[in-house]
């Protein structure tokens, strides 16, 4: 038997040409069907249920549809396989809570084109809806309107929706199969609230938690208040564009450009990934990861999606929200110093570092990151403790901007007050002076 | 030459031109097998009492020695094999249960052998453990739920005790008895260089020991043999024997011959008279029983020592590992069935029992499922050969590993499953003056530090090649491990994927 691979289009255009297919089978040719966006990872064997329906020409069309779902449902998405990656990151942080707009941190994402491929980019934006603070701002994807119906079914049980609309888009030649994109200014229903006895972000947490692991084809993706994340598979600059974030302005942004080694293209897949206000972007492929999954997993996070990204952001809302760990010290679990540091501190240090990689040990994130976190006020920067991974911080007046490279600062303001090489596991954190907007 | 109805299993080879009669093998060999011929002026044999410790073979100045199998070949039948005839006989002689030592021999799967490690390409840079920190230190106990810290940033929880290891290897408890004392001074000795602790077994701890007393796990086992507040007292920790993975379900028994003054004293028995420790601890038939002795060691030590519970790796392990992880333990310590011992029936050590890398990962997945995997640390034992065996068994889910059959080794050991004998040649597994004094606990003790040092520069080249560079980065963590050659079934057991997936 011969056996050939052939692009998905060609496999229906075969399927579709009786002649020629009769040819093939004539031959003993076996077709398989070549996905592209797997890079041939994926081959499905169609020849035996199509000499079958040879015969039923009639069929053809009911033929075709089960082609198109076998293709589609081997389709594995992120979450299904693990991906590896590669990326760059920016941020920008007032200090003073001036609002800027989405421009420059685009621009910024922008002159590191080549650290990203194009299966992946987004931003976070801080303080972007003021009008709606007191809400919780839900962004969700669907795959289709039957899922947004079930989505919205679930949402409008356990919330108030205050305002939903769609997300504002431009078309754009780069960015395509988009899925719908929805946005819900939403507070938790009071009764509801109270039945389940827990606190108020808890609550929230648990039903996005819900929505994407039980409805199908919804994801919510960004779920915190006065702050947004926006993303899309295509280069961070056009992704920029897409979501028109030159419309919005905040008191902070960070950015992401991904460079997946292999993507099912899949939008929930980029970065910022968010619960609750906590946003990360990253660069890195954490050695650590399946410890720090399973670990996690133990707490009630389904780490659904595979990636070292999503473990990270709930480690923060792990320790800093529900254990109430401060951000210094999450930074010294999840990069701990070293032994031969911890040997030599003054007694009470020393307690409580070894404390720290005692009870967290399991936190302990290895291999190459930096990783900007955003959260309601403030943004932290945090490299492996090995810096294994490039990231530079910078101030001017009342920023601070982190970036993977320097360009991507200077590109910005030429003109720095002070630029640095933050060194491993030592965070850099900027909160706002007058507290949270 | 005595008169049964089976050959030699060992043949001893001379080679007459080679031998210079030196006699060096008559006196090394405590079984007695070589005698001097006067008349015929040469060296003989009787091969029907040799076990192939290989002492004799080490020591020949000449080379002279070689132990084979006894080519003797019994009708080729695939059901009653040789080996199973053999034992027949055996037993039809007299009447006894057949006793055997060290681990289980027999053919089952390894499944060590069926794991392949991780390491990093391209996206994600391996670590040269020469260059930069690699760190294999980890501490074993319960830890609290969470942490707090004042606002100066302090800490204000209170750590109940832990145990500090500079590596992740401690030596399994091997009582003082079953072992020589010289054998138990190189391995105190070596826990105290390497900053790791041995454990005392069941036989209780000599009074010359107690100054390695940081590096000491003291065990109690059913027998309560050498048990005193003081002993308690002594240790870094205490281990509740519950089982052991050479004999899971049986006690142990230490013949009359081998309680010396010495060993009586510190097992606090009569000269002579033979130590039995019972199939149960006799005040344990139940788990709520188990809970009440953890609080009593605990309330006899004030709260100081964390408390291990050994159990052997059987069937329902991950239940019994979930029932003592809620018992007021610190640390379990499971014993596959591959684990030694210095007697045991070899019914029971060739056929009780689950291989350890199973019972490891199903504990491991069953503490996490219940979300109770940080409240205690998991040690496995039931032979670790190498240090790939250690990186495996800490990316399935262990803190720590226990090795008793390969510290042995190290001090010459050479595993030939004699040790109830009470005649080892090797100084080892014998309380024989003459042999014990073979075994120098200050070369000993070297060897012991060498094997670890050496295991831990793998552990560490294996971790940097990873992309790791601590070793609690690597505990749990199944996405470093792929199996070769396992079913689906054994692969869902293992929590790992096949290698290519």
């Amino acid at each position: 038997m011969i056996n050939f691979l052939v692009k998905y289009e060609l496999a229906i255009e075969i399927a579709l040409n009786t002649a020629l297919y009769g040819f093939l089978i004539l031959l003993n040719i076996e077709v398989q069907v070549y996905n592209l966006q797997n890079n041939g990872v994926l081959k499905i064997p169609i020849r035996k249920s199509m000499s079958a329906l040879f015969c039923y020409k009639k069929h053809l069309n009911l033929f075709l549809n089960f082609i198109v779902k076998e293709v589609y449902d081997m389709l594995l998405k992120e979450g299904q396989v693990r991906i590896p990656s590669g990326c760059a990151i920016s941020g920008i942080f007032s200090r003073e809570g001036r609002r800027m707009s989405g421009k420059d941190i685009v621009k910024s994402i922008s002159v590191m084109h080549d650290r990203s491929n194009g299966l992946g980019g987004g931003f976070a934006g801080y303080g972007i809806y003021p009008e709606y603070k007191d809400y919780y701002a839900l962004h969700v994807f669907f795959d289709s309107n039957a899922a947004r119906e079930e989505a919205e079914k679930f949402i409008n049980k356990h919330f108030d929706v205050i305002n939903l609309s769609r997300i504002p888009t431009r078309k754009h030649p780069r960015i395509t199969d988009e899925p719908l994109i929805w946005r819900y200014f939403v507070a938790p229903l009071h009764g509801k609230l109270e039945e389940s006895q827990l606190d108020e972000k808890e609550y929230v947490a648990r039903c996005v938690l819900k929505i994407n692991t039980n409805i199908n084809g919804a994801y919510v993706f960004s779920s915190g208040k006065n702050m947004g994340v926006f993303k899309a598979v295509g280069f961070p600059e056009d992704v920029g564009e897409f979501y028109k974030l030159e419309d919005y302005s905040g008191y902070c942004w960070t950015a992401h450009g991904r460079y997946p080694t292999n993507t099912p293209g899949w939008w929930g897949g980029a970065h910022p990934f968010s619960i609750l206000d906590y946003t990360i972007v990253h660069n890195g492929e954490i050695s650590s990861y399946d410890a720090n999954r399973r670990f996690m997993e133990m707490f009630g996070y389904k780490c659904s999606l595979l990636t070292d990204t999503e473990v990270i952001t709930y480690i923060f809302d792990y320790l800093n929200r529900r254990q109430g760990i401060s951000l210094k010290d999450c930074a010294a679990i999840i990069a701990a110093p070293f032994w031969t540091e911890i040997d030599k501190m003054p007694e009470d240090m020393k307690k409580k570092f070894t404390a720290i990689r005692n009870v967290y040990a399991s936190l302990l994130i290895t291999g190459p990151f930096s990783i900007i976190l955003g959260f309601d006020g403030g943004m932290m920067a945090l490299n492996d403790r090995l810096k294994l991974r490039s990231m530079v911080a910078a101030e001017k007046d009342d920023l601070v901007i982190v970036a993977s490279e320097e360009c991507a600062i200077r590109v910005i303001y030429p003109e720095l007050d002070r630029i640095w090489s933050p060194k491993g596991g030592e965070p850099v954190i900027a909160t706002l002076i007058g507290g949270v907007v | 030459m005595g008169i049964n109805l089976y050959a030699p299993q060992f043949e001893v080879c001379r080679d007459q031109k080679k031998c210079i009669k030196c006699k060096v093998c008559m006196r090394q060999c405590a079984n007695e097998i070589h005698s001097y011929d006067q008349e015929l002026d040469v060296m003989v044999a009787d091969d029907s009492k040799c076990v192939d410790c290989q002492r004799c073979v080490t020591l020949c100045p000449t080379r002279a020695l070689r132990i084979t199998k006894f080519q003797n070949e019994f009708k080729e039948n695939a059901n009653w094999t040789q080996q199973a005839m053999i034992e027949i006989y055996k037993q039809a002689d007299t009447g006894g249960v057949l006793l055997s030592s060290m681990g289980n021999p027999v053919p089952y799967p390894i499944y060590w052998d069926k794991l392949l490690i991780n390491a990093s390409q391209v996206t994600n840079p391996s670590i040269d453990p020469l260059r930069e920190p690699m760190e294999t230190r980890v501490q074993l106990g319960a830890k609290p739920e969470k942490l707090e810290f004042d606002k100066d940033g302090k800490l204000k929880t209170k750590l109940p005790p832990q145990i500090s290891l500079n590596v992740p290897i401690m030596f399994s408890a091997m009582s003082y008895g079953s072992i020589s004392r010289n054998a138990h001074e190189s391995l105190a000795r070596a826990a105290e260089e390497l900053g790791t602790c041995y454990n005392t077994g069941e036989g209780g701890l000599n009074e010359d020991f107690y100054k390695y007393g940081k590096n000491t796990i003291v065990q109690v086992a059913s027998g309560r043999f050498g048990v005193h507040v003081g002993y308690l007292s002594a240790g870094a920790a205490i281990e509740i024997k519950m089982g052991q993975g050479a004999k899971p379900g049986i006690g142990g028994h230490l013949p009359g011959e081998k309680v010396g003054e010495d060993v009586s004293k510190t097992r606090m028995i009569p000269v002579g008279s033979d130590a039995i420790s019972p199939a149960p601890h006799h005040d344990i038939y139940s788990i709520e029983d188990l809970r009440q002795l953890v609080f009593s060691l605990k309330e006899a030590t004030a709260y100081t020592k964390p408390i291990i519970v050994k159990i052997a790796a059987v069937h329902n392990v991950a239940a019994i590992a979930s029932g003592i992880a809620r018992s007021g333990a610190d640390i379990i310590a499971i014993d596959g069935y591959r684990g030694g011992t210095g007697a045991a029936p070899t019914r029971i050590r060739d056929n009780v029992g689950i291989p350890i890398e199973l019972a490891l990962a199903s504990v491991d997945q069953r503490l996490r499922d219940e979300g109770i995997r940080n409240n205690i640390s998991l040690v496995v034992a039931g032979s670790i050969r190498n240090s790939a065996d250690i990186v495996k068994a800490i990316a399935l889910g262990a803190d720590a590993v226990y090795i008793g059959t390969s510290a042995l080794i190290a001090l010459g050991c050479h595993v030939c499953r004699s040790c109830h004998s009470g005649k080892c040649n090797w100084g080892i597994a014998t309380q024989r003056p003459d042999l014990v004094k073979r075994l120098n606990p200050d070369i000993g003790y070297k060897r012991l530090v060498n094997l670890i040092h050496a295991w831990d520069h793998e552990i560490k080249e294996m971790l940097g090649g990873m992309g790791i560079n601590a070793i609690e980065s690597l505990k749990g963590n199944r996405l470093m491990l792929r199996g070769i050659g396992l079913n689906q079934k054994e692969l869902d057991i293992l929590g790992v994927m096949h290698a290519g997936e």
